[in-house]
């Protein structure tokens, strides 16, 4: 295949940035998304250019390192990671654009790299159970409902990588969020911590910049892991239940 | 927003009920009107009711235009610079993206609505007391009629994304809330409409 | 036969298991250390390198303990680090199923499945903490498998005949490491962890024969900083990018370990990689990682390939009767689980001698047809359901009806910085934990075993010895204007900026390939002599050809990752040829280290505990020099690992 690439190249956060377009050959269907970016870098080099930054490590979809936006969609037209992402999903001659995530609590921090230490913050305001290395009771000593242990991995399944934030219209958070909250809230372990780790946890995620959420669920029609709608609806009750 | 926007709807729907009397004809249309305002008494004196009545909801409208203000400003603070890639399609329907517009084109239209209804300014045949009259005049007007099923669906659109929202807001996350909230809004709006239709259909007046 | 790429240096050995029954080692141990008074233990900085498992866990205790930890890792987030990517569980010897399991068992499963080159004091301390670790992540609200009654499930896993793996869908890796790096991030926001996140350690400081800090480069600002600490904890991960296919990701590395190395941290085994048998095959040159599935797949998968040669038939179109379901046919009572360099090896013999099916015939089936027809596919999808998505994603096949391709790949390296009990190297001050450290799988690591000593070096075993160490010793402040740090300071920027200026025509990549491709060829999954003489002439050409003609675009001052890339690359070739040379001196099979020249008549790896029953301790100089740790077993007798 023969795609144009047009990606946001930016060198740094004191520059302004800009869309250029790059030709790129010989990409095969089964290359990943990534695999192609990297064809396109070793192409760059070899001209003496500089390489398009992007953050990606696992490239298995798990570590939530990588992540653009891909014609408008966050990690692209499939409901995957970047890295998961295949050219096959392309056609030869496509015009691609790659767009880094967008959202004041994600400053750019060059092409295609952005900074999240927004999202470390929001969980090291609560996103835990204390619970000292040698304090822990025996694993069997509090059982688990199978049901609660199934919801609270449906939400602690998250990779962090972002996206619903690049993806919401509003550049809110809620969806990492509220996952954290109910993987924590939904435990057992976690009851103790559950009014004050929800209320710093909003507090922090306030303070980043990340927008208001208006349930438009965006945010879940890009999250690589499927996170579920209505986690949201739950940060909101344990909110309000906090905060009486 | 959430608070403010289902008081509203509660309005809403009493409001729509209200409407539905025309189709009983003049009297019983006119009697509910001339009730409201004697809901009270003798404790109250006439037409008190209906005044904190319109206070209270003109507080509400007031707070939620505020409040979607303040979460407008946020949002775009939130995103700064946007995306170059075209406007990016919603991928969950109209209405959540026509929140904001939507709901500056229903405030403007609740002003022509009060000014011609309630007030009777903008509206020619205005007969103080008798709104069944004001009513089947009015909608004998065609575009009167077309301004209002208009405004009526936006209505829709609005109260679809935004019941469901407003409750998710409030912590309802049952997997029901989006039907629900289509189910009101359609019972709604479906109420608004009945009355021009019935106008134009003959069936009244 | 001599040998001449080495010198041979005086044996090495461990001073501090306690000398009293294995049972009681540990607990002796711990009794025996030297305690720091907690409201001392401020005063104290120690440096973490590394979020995965090991490094999250030790940070997080460490400053729970009162310590001023100072940890670094290369990912924009602790929570990326590659332990994130496990997929299949985490050993435990609770015997929760009453189905025989013990402490003693896991130990001596361990012991056996490492093909008798581990040690036992260390093997013994990891599965009596191993029912800690679960508690422990319980606690912290990992979200492990559970019954309909709310306790926890397991599963049999990986060569071992208990159910003694605990479990979190697909992706117990990341849970366990949401959980350490939770109780990190906590840490942090009390203000005792200081944590450099995208920050990449480049030297270690050695100050007057003790590890007392390291230089680092903040990847985004390029700024090389130092921190000074009393100790320095790595727990950096695996070398298994050095074949640069390889299921690790993509920025593993092994700069730490071998910068430490070079300045006089011993190195064990580094021949040890494992190969794991169930990764999806490579499409082709473009490929820039391996995918492993789950070995968990082995357990309702059937192996096979067609009976005849070049077979382009497709899979539904052979047969019963035209299949070899050849581990079935060879292992009888194991069948599709023996161990992972077994069933790596059996693949690779069938691909070798023309069975293999798929581009390149790279790959043998994978077959849950069986399974399907027998448990029916709901049984199937709840198991594995994720498995199967994202072999679809990649392969764009549906294994619910075509079999899988699976073939081995690079996954895990049992080799690493040599440590003692006390997970001490021979450098003092400097201790090395996780998969970094050599030190408890032997020649070959069992499914499942990798979260566990991660999780036990981090939470439980490191913060106890440095205590000792900490307390044992006084510390003198190292200013930054002593000429040591100074001098590795200039070290390393002068590296940085000679990579920068050599301006010749090659990727870093393309050598990188290339050494990855040589070592794959001839010091994977089988070794023999003359391909591993071949190799070691070819990396200090490959070596000398980097230094001339790679080409890193950019400045040292931003974010510049070929800088980064070049900077690992050139620390690969340099620890590829210790690996060769421990390969070539190795004159024998275990585990994963297979010589063609020494197997038993079915092909199987054949030890020879005459002479090899040690550890091969790999001191740094112009010619590496050998240093022995002799094994004793009395407590597990070595047998010839037999799975037929």
């Amino acid at each position: 295949m023969k795609l144009t690439v047009r990606i946001w190249r930016q060198s740094g956060s004191g520059d302004r940035g800009r869309m250029v377009s790059y030709a790129v050959q010989d990409i095969r269907p089964e290359m990943s998304f990534l695999e192609m970016l990297d064809v396109l870098n070793q192409d760059l080099i070899t001209n003496g250019e500089d390489p398009v930054a992007f953050d990606h490590d696992c490239r298995e979809g798990i570590c939530g390192a990588c992540g653009v936006v891909i014609n408008g969609r966050a990690h692209g037209p499939e409901q995957t990671t970047t890295c998961q992402l295949h050219m096959r999903a392309f056609r030869d001659g496509d015009v691609i654009d790659v767009e880094p995530w967008r959202a004041t609590g994600f400053p750019v921090v060059k092409d295609l790299v952005v900074d999240r230490s927004a999202l470390d913050r929001i969980v090291q305001a609560g996103g835990y159970i204390t619970a000292p290395t040698g304090s822990a009771p025996e694993a069997h000593a509090i059982p688990v409902p199978k049901h609660d242990a199934e919801l609270a991995f449906d939400n602690a399944t998250c990779i962090g990588c972002g996206a619903c934030v690049a993806a919401c219209p509003n550049g809110s958070a809620m969806l990492f969020t509220s996952a954290k909250v109910t993987h924590l809230n939904v435990l057992p372990q976690g009851r103790p911590e559950r009014e004050q780790r929800v209320l710093d946890m909003v507090a922090a995620m306030d303070d980043e910049g990340f927008g208001g959420c208006t349930n438009t669920g965006e945010c879940v029609k890009s999250c690589p892991k499927e996170l579920p709608f209505a986690s949201i609806a739950r940060l909101n009750r344990e909110f309000l239940r906090a905060s009486r | 927003m959430a608070v403010t926007g289902l008081v509203i709807v509660a309005y809403l729907f009493a409001h729509m009920l209200g409407n539905l009397k025309v189709f009983l004809g003049a009297d019983a249309m006119n009697e509910y009107a001339a009730w409201l305002r004697r809901i009270g008494e003798p404790a109250l004196p006439m037409g008190v009711f209906l005044w904190v009545m319109r206070c209270g909801l003109l507080l509400m409208v007031a707070l939620h235009i505020v409040a979607a203000a303040q979460l407008t400003s946020r949002d775009r603070r939130a995103r700064r610079v946007g995306y170059v890639h075209g406007r990016r399609r919603s991928l969950r329907g109209f209405a959540p993206s026509t929140m904001r517009w939507g709901g500056v084109t229903l405030a403007l239209y609740v002003v022509w609505h009060v000014l011609d209804l309630t007030v009777g300014v903008a509206n020619r045949d205005y007969v103080e007391a008798d709104p069944y009259h004001n009513v089947v005049a009015d909608f004998s007007v065609w575009w009167v009629d077309a301004l209002y099923v208009v405004a009526m669906l936006m209505l829709g659109l609005h109260l679809n994304h935004g019941i469901a929202s407003a409750a998710r807001t409030l912590g309802l996350a049952g997997g029901r809330v989006g039907i629900v909230g289509t189910l009101v809004a359609v019972v709604i709006t479906a109420g608004f409409l009945a009355v021009p239709i019935g106008v134009m259909a003959g069936l009244v007046g | 036969m001599s040998v001449v790429q080495h010198h041979v240096g005086r044996p090495v050995s461990d001073t501090k298991a306690p000398d009293v029954a294995l049972e009681r080692r540990w607990d002796e141990r711990r009794f025996t250390a030297k305690l720091v008074n907690p409201a001392n233990r401020r005063r104290h900085r120690v440096i973490v390198v590394g979020t995965g498992l090991a490094g999250a866990s030790a940070g997080a205790t460490l400053a729970e303990q009162g310590y001023h930890v100072v940890q670094l890792c290369f990912q924009d987030s602790p929570r990326r680090a590659h332990s994130v990517a496990a997929q299949g569980g985490i050993n435990a010897a609770k015997n929760y199923r009453n189905d025989g399991d013990s402490v003693h068992r896991l130990f001596y499963d361990t012991v056996k499945g490492g093909d008798f080159r581990s040690r036992e004091s260390n093997v013994y301390r990891l599965a009596e903490i191993s029912t800690q670790i679960i508690d422990q992540a319980v606690a912290q609200g990992v979200p492990f498998a559970r019954e309909y009654g709310g306790l926890l499930d397991t599963r049999s896993f990986g060569g071992v005949q208990v159910q003694r793996t605990f479990y979190a869908r697909g992706q117990t890796g990341q849970q366990l490491l949401l959980g350490a790096y939770q109780a990190l991030s906590r840490q942090i926001d009390a203000g005792r962890v200081e944590m450099h996140a995208r920050t990449e350690m480049l030297d270690l400081i050695v100050v007057d024969g003790r590890a007392r800090g390291i230089i680092a480069r903040n990847l985004v600002t390029g700024q090389i900083t130092t921190h000074v600490a009393d100790a320095v904890v790595l727990a950096t991960g695996g070398y298994g990018n050095v074949f640069y296919l390889s299921t690790n990701a993509k920025g593993s590395n092994a700069s730490a370990i071998w910068r430490a190395h070079r300045r006089g941290a011993y190195f064990a085994n580094p021949c040890f990689t494992q190969i794991h048998p169930t990764c999806i095959p490579r499409s082709g040159v473009h490929q820039s990682k391996l995918t492993l599935m789950s070995e968990s797949l082995r357990n309702d998968g059937r192996i096979w390939v067609p009976k005849v040669q070049g077979d382009t038939r497709s899979p539904d179109q052979i047969p019963m009767d035209e299949r070899d379901y050849y581990l079935e046919r060879m292992y009888p009572s194991f069948g599709n689980l023996v161990p992972r360099d077994i069933a790596s090896r059996a693949a690779k013999n069938q691909c070798d001698a023309g069975f293999g099916v798929g581009p390149g015939g790279l790959g043998v089936y994978l077959d849950f047809g069986d399974a399907i027809q027998e448990l029916g596919r709901p049984a199937i999808e709840a198991r594995y359901g994720n498995l199967f998505d994202m072999y679809q994603r990649i392969t764009a096949e549906d294994p619910y009806q075509v079999p899988m391709r699976i073939y081995p790949a690079i996954h895990y390296t049992m080799g690493g910085l040599w440590v003692d009990y006390d997970l001490q190297s021979t450098v003092p001050g400097l201790f090395v934990i996780g998969e970094a450290n050599f030190s408890d799988h032997g020649a070959n690591r069992l499914g499942a075993s990798a979260l566990m000593q991660g999780l036990a070096d981090g939470y439980f075993v490191v913060p106890t010895t440095i205590n000792d160490y900490i307390g044992s010793n006084t510390f003198d402040a190292v200013p930054a204007a002593h000429p040591t740090v100074q001098q590795t300071q200039r070290d390393g920027q002068a590296r940085l900026e000679r990579l920068l200026s050599i301006g010749g025509t090659r990727t870093v990549d393309s050598f990188h390939r290339e050494l990855g491709l040589l070592l794959w060829d001839h010091c994977g999954m089988s070794r023999n002599e003359s391909g591993l003489r071949e190799a070691l002439e070819r990396v200090p050409e490959l070596r000398a050809d980097f230094w001339h003609s790679v080409r890193v675009p950019g400045e040292g001052a931003e974010l510049n990752q070929e800088l980064e890339k070049a900077n690992r690359v050139a620390d690969f070739l340099e620890l590829a040829e210790l690996m060769l040379v421990d390969a070539l001196v190795r004159e024998e099979s275990c585990g994963g280290h297979f010589r063609e020249e020494h197997q038993t008549a079915a092909g199987e790896a054949l030890r020879d505990d005459a002479r090899f029953s040690h550890v091969a301790v790999w001191e740094h100089g112009d010619r590496p020099v050998l240093h022995r740790e002799e094994l004793t077993f009395d407590h597990v007798r070595p047998t010839q690992r037999s799975y037929t």
